[in-house]
């Protein structure tokens, strides 16, 4: 479309988009994607002619023969109980899962070499990942994108629940886009104000999709996604109201002249059926209504390659202000979401429960929970627990794979059915290893963090959806398939858990040291005296000043002398 | 640096045609001799190449071969009838008249492994010829000295001799476009077609070498570490020799790493100044511009700016289309690959005469010319690396040699022993072969990861832990040899008192 098709056909374009929803608590989510989509099947090999597609990824996918590659990076948790569903949510610190293509003979070697590789790109911890913290899920994560099978030996999955993301994971991010952050909407994308939130979260996912409706020909997406959650009620003296340049103190000035589409949407769907609640300025150049999430919204467009857009100002400051203040006592709660603590006391048995709440007034549909744990943890399967309104709630489903110490993790995947308007209480206990004494990480007493449970179901809704063609409808909407019209899938992660481990004290094996070697020093030196001293009677002489100062007290005392 | 002795043979046939034979040849016709020449480097490495001279008369048909017009003719009809394995050489010799070679060159080298020489006067003359000949078509002393460059003490090599790549398995070849101005210019290119065309064939000749991958990207918004300056006379903006060296650091951080493969990177990046910076021009030390207007630097790559004509219009509206005219921009980069690779043409004498390859790129004997001197210098580096290892081991005594690490070592050894035999009879081709698997078995040896040496405990701090143990019964020891010289003392003065 328009700009870019000037010379020769393109084969590659690019679609840029920044969606703005305001949350229920009053904070901000900005979600940026950046979509390069190229019409060439990187499998073959004989590619290597990039252009906007980077060729670093590129390299990686055809070398290592990947069919899918979806790599998050997050720093701190998504609080779905009070910021409703998000677009995509990541579970806290590293997450990697890829699907290999089925002509990859040892995957579990392109799989260490790849997550080293994806290492060094984003300056990322990934290359911690081993066959300690690799799991292969039978049935939550399924291919994205087009696959011919589902054979799932050929995928793998990891969290690094530790992991601490800055800005040195996000330059090596920005790098990836075809402008850099110097034109378009990444000219928000300033590290100082990104890391000054309650959630960062950017993200990775290569798929091959559809060329087109029929199907024949193979191309290549990649999607870079940025989730940011700016707290505005406190930054902002108690006031909801925000525009771009307090949240990124940037402006947009132009689209990134690469891209074929560059917008900007607002969620304004007006809430508890009151309209006319908030106002952006400035005006937005057209309002689009969809469907996601099962939830009616309405979202103000602005179209940066629009000229009239630039017209009045240079910049583009998108602002929103709140006509009255709402009551935040109702704010809607989504239709799923979990909780999860660990239980117990003492260092030697502890226990996991996990919370799930169906809040759909009427309808029942199942999810499946996936949970990885750490061999350190011997889960004893025999007490699990699920209860639903006190009864117990047999899963349809279960795929258990015992961990073997220092080898692999727990796996745990459970199809439950969620009755309801219900809480689902799942409970199992677990005993703590113990571990060697190199096996610890540095700051042992800070304790060791257990990945998030993922919860993956198809939520039904309570609005018919229309089928929408995926081109055309916001990038936002597009990255899960939809079924059909009656349910959307959600993708869930609960808290990561921070367990403590009995640790020892690590100064002791020198503290035994020095102890032992003093008695055997002591032990020494006696010995030698006795074995190297000459003893024999001495003739009473005047004596030493020991004996001179003995006389003098004496003489003070009045005790005869020595 | 380890010891390294190679003796490198070069086979040489000398044909006498008719009516070239000099008068004072120390024996009849066919017969050999050898020349030897000292090549130094330092005082453990030595090269010592032999010249091994094969003289014999021409056959009647190596004589119809010459008898061609030109000397391509005669080059192109000579090949089929010669020794065609690599490092070896054919020098027909011609009459001092002979009408075949243009007039004032006295050597032709042909596109293979051969060369036409005249006569000269005397023996001494066409000797003296003959050594630069099959000098310039094997290795000199500076080739040499620039694939041993590690070892050479510094500033006794020329700046120029540093400038060619290390020898390694494989190299990677990416093409870079780079707009800094993507909004008033839309820059395409045909790389696929160009690579395909010019360096395709230079690289299928090279592949004997090494492994070659070649790719492309374009890059927006990268932009030349120097704000160039404007001049005002000509109206364009200049970049001055000594401001090229800070161009490369912030475009090469975006050019992105091979994250996929170890091998070497030569980049060549094409650049289309911005807007309001064009037309750019790079000059020289001289303040002259430079006619390519490109660079290269040194076991890195090239760049090269390409300006974008002015539009005729002021008005034409924005972004401006520009394809780019490939031939020009690969003629310069293929310059730049000779030149990184050490196959520089420049140092002749001027009565010599090089055929152009031709499509090819490469001439068979600057093939060979780049054998020699790899294989010399991968012979030093697999020595370099096991002596280093060597040096390890016998710093951590406790260390831990796996089997399979050890065979790798001897394997290299072996390979490296079979190298420079094989040299030393002349097979250059089975000699690179040879050092191309010492090479990697040696370095497969050297990055064990097993032979990590932060993996073992350094002796000092096993003795600083047992500190508390040494130190309380060092005291009681300490005390009494205190006394024993205290006691001694004594003994001595005591005598003296008796008197």
């Amino acid at each position: 479309p328009g700009r870019a098709g000037a010379g020769r056909e393109r084969r590659d374009a690019l679609r840029e988009e920044l969606l703005l929803s305001p949350l229920p608590t009053g904070d901000v989510a900005a979600t940026f994607q950046f979509r390069t989509r190229w019409d060439a099947d990187l499998q073959r090999g004989a590619v290597s002619h990039y252009r906007l597609f980077p060729k670093a990824l590129g390299r990686l996918v055809a070398a290592l023969g990947v069919r899918e590659l979806h790599l998050t990076l997050t720093q701190g948790f998504w609080r779905t109980r009070f910021w409703g569903q998000p677009p995509l949510q990541a579970p806290a610190g590293a997450e990697l899962w890829v699907w290999f293509q089925p002509t990859v003979t040892d995957v579990d070697k392109a799989w260490k070499e790849l997550s080293n590789i994806l290492s060094g790109i984003f300056c990322a911890s990934l290359n911690f990942i081993d066959s300690t913290n690799t799991v292969i899920p039978t049935a939550s994560f399924k291919p994205l994108g087009l696959a011919n099978g589902t054979d799932h030996h050929l995928l793998r999955y990891a969290v690094l629940p530790r992991e601490v993301v800055c800005t040195e994971n996000l330059t090596p991010w920005k790098k990836l886009l075809p402008c850099g952050s110097k034109a378009g909407l990444a000219v928000l994308l300033k590290a100082e104000r990104l890391f000054h939130s309650s959630y960062h979260s950017q993200a990775v996912h290569i798929r091959p999709v559809c060329r087109d409706a029929s199907c024949v020909a193979v191309s290549w997406e990649l999607r870079q996604t940025l989730t940011v959650v700016f707290d505005v009620f406190s930054s902002g003296q108690g006031k909801k109201d925000w525009s771009l340049f307090k949240m990124f103190s940037r402006t947009l000035t132009d689209a990134c002249p690469l891209a074929s589409q560059s917008k900007v949407y607002v969620d304004i769907s007006p809430k508890n059926k009151e309209k006319e609640l908030l106002e952006v300025t400035p005006p937005p150049t057209s309002v689009h209504e969809a469907v996601v999430q099962g939830d009616k919204k309405t979202y103000a467009v602005y179209d940066l390659l629009s000229p009239s857009l630039f017209n009045t100002s240079r910049s583009l400051n998108v602002q929103l202000k709140w006509k009255r203040p709402q009551d935040s006592s109702e704010m809607p709660i989504p239709v799923l979401h979990a909780q999860r603590y660990v239980g117990g006391y003492g260092l030697q048995t502890g226990e996991i429960c996990t919370l799930i709440y169906n809040t759909h007034p009427y309808r029942a549909f199942p999810v499946i929970l996936l949970e990885t744990v750490p061999w350190y943890l011997r889960l004893y399967v025999h007490t699990l627990t699920i209860i639903t309104k006190g009864k117990e709630n047999k899963p349809s489903y279960i795929h258990y794979q015992p961990a073997q110490d220092r080898r692999r993790p727990h796996l745990l995947e459970m199809l439950i059915q969620l009755p309801a308007n219900s809480v689902t209480k799942i409970t199992i206990q677990f005993e703590r290893a113990l571990l060697k004494w190199t096996e610890y990480p540095p700051d042992p007493n800070h304790g060791f963090y257990v990945g998030s449970s993922v919860l993956s179901a198809l939520v039904p809704s309570v609005i018919a959806m229309k089928d929408v063609d995926v081109e055309q409808s916001p990038l936002f909407t597009s990255l899960f398939p939809s079924s059909d019209g009656s349910s959307y899938f959600v993708r869930l992660y609960t808290e990561p858990l921070l367990v403590n481990l009995p640790t020892p004290d690590f100064s002791m094996p020198y503290n035994v040291i020095c102890l032992t070697c003093t008695v055997v020093a002591v032990c020494y030196g006696s010995f030698y005296n006795l074995l190297t001293r000459t003893f024999h009677v001495e003739e009473p002489s005047r004596g030493g000043l020991a004996k001179r100062l003995a006389n003098v007290i004496r003489k003070l005392r009045g005790v005869p002398l020595l | 640096a380890a010891p390294v002795q190679v003796q490198l043979v070069v086979p040489v046939a000398v044909v006498f045609s008719r009516g070239s034979v000099p008068g004072d040849l120390p024996s009849p016709l066919p017969f050999r001799d050898a020349q030897e020449m000292e090549i130094s480097v330092n005082l453990r490495t030595s090269v010592t190449s032999r010249y091994e001279m094969a003289y014999r008369a021409t056959t009647a048909q190596e004589e119809a071969a010459l008898a061609a017009a030109t000397a391509r003719e005669a080059d192109a009809a000579l090949h089929p009838l010669q020794d065609v394995s690599m490092g070896s050489l054919t020098m027909y010799v011609v009459p001092e008249t002979s009408s075949l070679l243009p007039q004032g060159t006295s050597v032709y080298v042909g596109k293979h492994r051969s060369a036409l020489v005249r006569a000269g006067g005397s023996l001494a003359a066409l000797h003296t010829r003959l050594r630069q000949v099959t000098q310039v078509m094997s290795f000199t002393a500076t080739s040499i000295a620039a694939a041993l460059s590690d070892r050479v003490p510094d500033g006794r090599l020329s700046p120029d001799a540093r400038r060619s790549l290390k020898s390694s398995l494989g190299y990677e070849i990416t093409f870079s476009l780079l707009n800094p101005d993507p909004k008033s210019h839309t820059v395409d290119w045909d790389i696929e077609g160009a690579v395909n065309s010019y360096v395709k064939p230079v690289l299928d000749k090279l592949s004997l070498v090494a492994n070659f991958s070649v790719d492309s990207q374009i890059l927006y918004y990268a932009i030349l570490g120097v704000t160039p300056r404007y001049d005002k006379e000509s109206s364009s903006f200049l970049l001055s020799a000594h401001s090229l060296p800070h161009v490369i650091n912030p475009v090469e951080a975006r050019l992105g790493s091979s994250a996929a493969s170890l091998y070497p990177v030569l980049n060549f990046l094409l650049y289309v100044p911005e807007r309001s910076h064009s037309p750019l021009y790079i000059q020289d030390k001289d303040g002259a511009p430079v006619s390519t207007n490109a660079f290269h630097s040194p076991r890195w790559g090239g760049i090269m700016v390409y300006n974008v004509e002015a539009p005729a219009s002021p008005q034409a509206s924005l972004p401006l289309h520009v394809d780019v005219d490939m031939a020009r921009v690969m003629e310069v980069f293929l310059a730049q690959l000779r030149l990184l690779f050490g196959l520089s043409r420049e140092e002749l004498p001027p009565e010599f005469l090089l055929e152009s390859p031709g499509n090819e790129g490469l001439a068979d004997w600057e093939l060979d010319h780049l054998l020699w001197a790899h294989t010399v210098e991968n012979i030093a580096t697999v020595s370099t690396t096991l002596t280093s290892l060597a040096q390890l081991l016998d710093k951590i005594g406790n260390i831990v040699i796996k089997d399979d690490v050890a065979s790798e070592v001897y394997r290299a050894v072996a390979s490296v022993q079979s190298a420079v035999a094989k040299l030393s009879m002349g097979h250059l081709h089975s000699a690179f072969q040879a050092s191309k698997e010492a090479v990697t078995s040696s370095e497969r040896a050297f990055f064990d990861p097993s032979l990590l040496h932060l993996l073992y405990f350094p002796d000092d701090q096993k003795f600083a832990i047992y500190i508390p143990l040494f130190l309380p019964m060092a005291v009681p020891i300490l005390l009494s040899l205190a006394k024993i010289v205290r006691e001694t003392r004594q003994r001595k003065k005591e005598p003296t008192k008796m008197d």
